[in-house]
């Protein structure tokens, strides 16, 4: 990436100004999308599921056909258009709480039936549009507007590490947890989301890719630390790799 | 006594704790009132503003059309309320960040360099509360012992340590219309 | 009654659910009653209760069937597609007669909506919500001091007729704060018994709770058992305002955040001139259609306002007949009318029917 490319806004995304607080990952996560979205040609057939969070707002955000969901049924709509257009490019934009408390059940069944759908999950520990409450995977001990001790885990339960427990279905094909919290992460972010869309122009299957991501606003840290604290806490029990990848296997299976 | 009040200013700016702060001393006063704040994820930055009445009847509507008196702390505040305001109402207006008129000539204007006193207070926190100052001097709507009160019922816990600064704020609020 | 306090709507309507005897809140964060759940969140332990953030709104109404089967007072909170959400699960705690508090922060719909201060979920609430033939109580407060009073009654109605009770508030209840006065603690031992529930069969018969019966006979006499409660409720439960109603040039119908809105209404109207009457139905179902309907002889219109499209319309006509015009002013998708608009309306139906 030379400056001159990184300056350009990409052509998939929208000339709306995104909604997000200063330092909130979401808004770099739309950025690496729609690079992916321009480099792939696919713009023209690609469509956008946003889920109920912060980023609810995310189908105005990119230059493409979009929709929102209700709250945490984005990978049921997602299966809905792909089922019917299997030609087009379809993906979910979902936070914690969209996919992984209220929305579980979807995300779990779209993920074992393989479904041919890339999804995009913003792991940031908290309830964002709501307020800061707990979400599923808030950190043991880590405060919230519902849990101001600290999360306790025999009231409140555990973290749920969506990433290690999806991949243990047979359905899913690519499962990986990024970061962009560094340059480095964020290449590595944008090579892992750009595999997710070509294992669905594929006809691969299923990909997710968890992206630890920073909210400054409700962690109550300033942004700059708050990447400090996404290093030093959520990265510890959210370690970042590869889950699951059966690309090689489904390309000879042939599944197209 | 029926007065309407709108306050606003950017999130952050303090303008939720001090139109509570009048509610709460007005309710000391045994007066009726209603606080009603703008809310939602778009005051992440934005603009924040409460509606807050106080009464000597029971108070109808807590939503108001328009206000007898408006706080901006900030361009945009200005703008999106002056002219809700009624004739001859008073707008108080944040000098240190509004430098342009009102544009209204029926009401009456005070311009209240809210940022700069806190600042030379020594926190710029405070701003709010040199305000609050400035509107119970000009409305008299409240006695200033019913806001002392106030503040030290609304600071407790960490908050405490900003007690004196803040009563400090308050009276030279009072001192500047 | 103690002195009185400053509160946000949201954290009253927890505090008096505590002072009824709830002790047990199941819920999911949602915009415009979010301080409800963290405050309930805080609360509840200090008064050894139980706190529980579900992973949806599906699941909360399942922990309340739950928890209302083994006896307990509980209750969740939520705004308006997070009820929707949790229709099928009251159809059921209504065919299975549980009770339970559920209170609606209503916000503009519909579908994600907005999260501003409205009235769409009326019809939802007083006409059953979800599949089957059954209603809820419907309680809507217009202030938050009567907020706190219907919360507490709402559970006591809950367990005297075993049937879910809905208090439908809206974002502007749930939102403000005013000074409001709370009832004491109710004493946990004065709670009504419930033989029914299931908490061991132990020196008697086993409890059964359900709401099925593949028997069509057997489950027409559930539901005649069913009807036969909602008549008692209606008989007995009807709760309504009335003011300045006699002599009035025109009557008002409103519920809820317009009700009080109206209440300035009429101040300003009198300025004007004008004698404004304000019928506001506090028991939304079961609706006080008797009373209502002897009002609307006295007047030549009764006028409904309402922050929807015309939905508690529908009961005012069915309680007014042909007594009376029943024209309706209304806004929507979370847009509180002001004052000063709905007396513009009063002044142009009575200038119209002068000259007429
Ligand atoms: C049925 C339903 N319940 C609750 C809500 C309220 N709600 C909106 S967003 C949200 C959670 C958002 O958190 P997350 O998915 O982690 O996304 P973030 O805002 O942090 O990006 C909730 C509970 C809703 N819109 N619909
Ligand atoms: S609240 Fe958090 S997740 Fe939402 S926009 Fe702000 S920083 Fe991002």
């Amino acid at each position: 990436m030379n400056a001159k490319v990184v300056m350009k806004r990409p052509k998939s995304l929208s000339q709306t100004d995104f909604t997000y607080c200063p330092g909130c990952h979401h808004g770099i996560v739309h950025r690496i999308i729609a690079e992916i979205i321009d480099e792939l040609g696919i713009r023209e057939k690609t469509v956008i599921v946003a889920p109920v969070g912060c980023s609810v707002f995310a189908y105005t955000f990119f230059e493409i056909d979009g929709t929102v969901a209700s709250h945490g049924r984005a990978p049921a709509v997602a299966t809905g258009m792909k089922r019917s257009r299997p030609d087009r490019i379809i993906f979910t934009y979902q936070g914690d709480g969209d996919l992984a408390a209220i929305g579980t059940t979807e995300i779990v069944h779209a993920a074992n039936r393989g479904e041919n759908i890339t999804v995009i999950f913003i792991n940031n520990a908290v309830y964002g549009m709501t307020g800061g409450q707990m979400a599923p995977t808030t950190l043991i001990g880590q405060r919230t507007t519902t849990t101001i001790h600290g999360r306790d885990p025999k009231a409140a339960g555990y973290p749920i590490r969506i990433c290690e427990m999806l991949s243990q279905l047979e359905g899913p094909t690519y499962i990986e947890r990024v970061a962009v919290d560094t340059p480095q992460h964020v290449i590595k972010t944008k090579k892992a989301i750009k595999k997710a869309f070509e294992n669905q122009i594929n006809g691969l299957g299923f990909s997710l890719v968890e992206v630890l991501s920073t909210c400054p606003t409700n962690w109550g840290i300033p942004p700059v630390e708050s990447i400090k604290w996404l290093q030093e806490n959520m990265m510890k029990f959210y370690p970042l790799g590869i889950y699951k990848d059966r690309t090689e296997e489904r390309v000879r299976e042939g599944i197209v | 006594m029926n007065n309407k009040l709108i306050a606003a200013g950017f999130g952050g700016q303090g303008m939720m704790l001090l139109g509570q702060l009048i509610a709460y001393a007005g309710m000391l006063e045994g007066k009726h009132v209603t606080w009603l704040p703008s809310y939602g994820p778009e005051m992440r930055g934005g603009t924040a503003n409460c509606t807050v009445i106080v009464s000597d009847k029971p108070i109808g509507a807590p939503v108001v059309a328009m206000p007898t008196e408006i706080i901006a702390m900030n361009i945009p505040s200005m703008l999106k309320f002056t002219p809700t305001l009624v004739e001859k109402g008073k707008l108080f207006l944040n000098s240190s960040m509004i430098d342009r008129e009102p544009g209204r000539t029926d009401i009456e204007v005070m311009r209240v360099p809210a940022n700069e006193i806190a600042d030379e207070l020594g926190n710029l926190k405070v701003a709010n509360i040199v305000m609050l100052g400035a509107y119970i001097k000009k409305t008299g709507i409240l006695s200033q012992n019913s806001i002392k009160s106030a503040l030290e019922h609304k600071l407790v816990g960490k908050k405490k340590e900003l007690l004196e600064l803040d009563i400090k704020a308050f009276e030279k609020g009072t001192t500047l219309v | 009654m103690a002195e009185k306090v400053l509160v946000k709507g949201n954290e009253a309507l927890g505090e008096a659910a505590i002072r009824g005897g709830c002790r047990y809140y199941f819920g999911y964060p949602i915009t415009p009653q979010s301080e409800l759940t963290e405050y309930m969140s805080r609360r509840l332990p200090e008064v050894g209760g139980v706190f529980l953030q579900a992973e949806s709104e599906v699941s909360v109404v399942n922990m309340l069937y739950g928890a209302s089967c083994v006896g307990v007072r509980v209750m969740t909170s939520t705004s308006s597609p997070g009820f929707s959400l949790m229709q099928e699960g009251v159809s059921y705690m209504a065919g299975a007669e549980l009770p339970a508090v559920f209170i609606n922060v209503v916000r503009g719909g519909p579908g994600l909506g907005d999260i501003q201060p409205a009235q769409g979920d009326y019809l939802q609430a007083t006409k059953g919500g979800g599949h089957g033939d059954y209603r809820l109580i419907v309680l809507g407060p217009s202030t938050i001091q009567e907020a706190i009073e219907l919360v507490m009654l709402a559970f006591d109605l809950a367990d005297k007729y075993r049937t879910p009770v809905e208090v439908l508030a809206d974002g502007m209840i749930g939102q403000m704060m005013e000074p409001v006065e709370f009832p004491e603690m109710r004493s946990l031992n004065t709670l009504p018994e419930k033989p029914w529930s299931l908490t061991g069969a132990k020196g008697r018969k086993p409890n059964k709770i359900t709401s099925f019966d593949l028997d069509p006979y057997k489950l027409e006499e559930m539901n005649l058992r069913y009807e036969a409660t909602r008549k008692r409720i209606i008989a007995n439960e009807q709760r309504w305002e009335e003011r300045n109603v006699k002599g009035a040039d025109i009557l008002v119908a409103a519920y809820g955040t317009v009700g009080r809105i109206m209440k300035t209404v009429m101040e300003l109207a009198k300025e004007e001139g004008i004698n404004v009457g304000l019928f506001r139905p506090i028991t939304l179902w079961p609706f006080p259609y008797e009373r209502l309907e002897e009002l609307s002889k006295k007047v030549n219109t009764v006028l409904t306002v309402e922050m929807s499209g015309g939905q508690m319309l529908e009961d005012v006509k069915l309680a007014v007949k042909d007594n009376a015009a029943t024209p309706f002013y209304g806004r929507m998708g979370g847009v509180v009318p002001t004052p000063e608009e709905i007396l513009e309306q009063i002044e142009k139906i009575i200038k119209g029917s002068e000259s007429a």
